[in-house]
């Protein structure tokens, strides 16, 4: 247990701060896929066929392919991509990108995709009869978007939505292939210098499943909350 | 660009092995759970719930080091039979996969075992029909098939999750573009390629599901 104390010789503060920075990296993937989203979901659901292929081709090779693999992609590719585009620019030293921008990319372009599909579900099950009665009225279509639209849209997501959470929250674990240093590099780091992976890992696992539980909790009244007119 | 196709394709063979053993194994881990989480016994029940909440709760990853890295701690394995078996890292990645595979799909049997309708079973009673025969005969044939979409779901989750073996040293796939980024110093061919083949297994996997709803299924 003395492993787990705060300072010099426990592992307890390293960890906490590893905690945080999964909970920083899951965020900004999260927000990242909202992005991601709102962008793919009006091209997914568009008349155009050109959009729609476009859209459905970035959900069918994301869903598709291991997360790694887009991590991993992002995280050699992107170095170079990066020097590449610079070259252009005339400048020819070696660029590292920071690893938490990277793997909140790659996790963001994940979860942007099963967030597109949640929207792309949530706006078909609007009734249609919704957006007759706003065109009738004479509504705008941006303000029949932002007033009418896009509540519905949250709220009927937010269960849908909550299973995208927990998928980010598990695929920041992959990040730590990178070395951005989250709870599953910190354990590593850990197990490696104190020879007890098990116990480590067992940390490991304990805080994730802190940190699902807590957002289960914490969704589920989000739920109430807003369907307390349903 | 030819040249590092024979490379990923015998790792496409590692990646299929690890695939078809370890749905194999967490269909059984899987069945078993999913009797025992509707079995009345609030102690039976509360062990397979706890079983699929930790598998559900954590990523793969740390299942998978918790496993390769982890049970070889343990003094009393390392002494026991089980010792061949842990320290082959094929093997750890199958255990894992096979118990986080059986968790999901102990949750998709579960749900589609509480959906039967009552009036099925009652029937089956009023006819005279033993527990077990109802069970092997009404209950589990329906189960199979109202489970089928949400398992092909897990199926190419799964193949997505057997990328990770390559961070326990396993050649798949995965293991195999990643050798062919750090030799050739291209990232984009290695993982491109890796993931077209990726996703025309996923692609064969749905077609396969989609051909065996049709077939057995209910017509919807």
């Amino acid at each position: 247990m003395e492993l787990l104390l705060f300072g010099d010789t426990g592992w307890g503060d390293e960890l906490f701060l590893a905690t945080l920075m999964t909970i920083a990296v899951s965020i900004a993937a999260m927000a990242i896929g909202f992005l991601f989203a709102l962008i793919f979901t009006p091209l997914k659901l568009s008349k155009n066929k050109s959009l729609n292929i476009i859209g459905n081709c970035y959900t069918t090779f994301i869903r598709g392919v291991p997360e790694l693999l887009v991590i991993y992609l992002l995280f050699f590719g992107g170095t170079g991509a990066a020097m590449y585009v610079a070259s252009i620019f005339g400048y020819d030293g070696y660029i590292e990108i920071n690893a938490f921008i990277t793997g909140a990319l790659a996790i963001g372009i994940i979860s942007g995709a099963y967030s597109t599909e949640v929207f792309r579900g949530a706006i078909l099950s609007i009734d249609k009869g919704q957006f007759e009665a706003s065109k009738v009225l004479g509504i705008k279509k941006n303000i029949q978007f932002y007033k009418i639209i896009l509540p519905q849209m949250l709220r009927l997501s937010i269960p849908n939505l909550s299973n995208v959470w927990q998928i980010t929250l598990k695929d920041t674990s992959l990040i730590s292939v990178t070395g951005l240093v989250e709870i599953m590099r910190q354990s590593y780091i850990a197990a490696g210098s104190t020879r007890d992976p098990l116990f480590f890992y067992s940390v490991a696992a304990i805080l994730y499943l802190m940190l699902t539980f807590l957002s289960m909790k914490l969704i589920n009244k989000l739920e109430i909350k807003y369907s307390k007119g349903y | 660009m030819i040249s590092i196709f024979p490379s990923l394709l015998s790792g496409t063979v590692i990646t299929l092995q690890l695939l078809v053993s370890s749905m194999f194994f967490g269909i059984i881990i899987g069945l078993i759970f999913a009797i025992l989480r509707i079995n009345k016994n609030p102690i039976i029940n509360k062990f397979a719930y706890g079983y699929s909440y930790f598998f559900r709760g954590t990523p793969l990853l740390v299942q998978l080091y918790l496993i390769y890295y982890g049970l070889a701690n343990i003094e009393l394995l390392r002494n026991s039979f089980f010792w061949a078996i842990i320290k082959e890292p094929y093997w750890c990645a199958i255990i894992a996969f096979s118990l986080n595979t059986g968790a999901y799909t102990s949750e998709i049997l579960r749900s589609a075992f509480q959906t039967i309708k009552k009036g099925y079973i009652e029937a089956a009673q009023s006819l005279g029909v033993t527990k077990k025969i109802t069970f092997y005969r009404i209950q589990l044939p329906i189960a199979i098939k109202q489970s089928l979409p949400a398992y092909g779901n897990e199926v190419i989750l799964m193949l997505k999750g057997t990328s990770l073996a390559s961070v326990i040293t396993i050649m798949d796939l995965m293991g195999e573009a990643r050798k062919v980024n750090v030799l050739t110093f291209k990232p984009f061919e290695a993982f491109i390629t890796a993931g077209i083949i990726y996703l025309f297994i996923t692609f064969i996997i749905h077609n396969i599901i989609k051909f065996l709803e049709k077939k057995y299924g209910f017509q919807s």
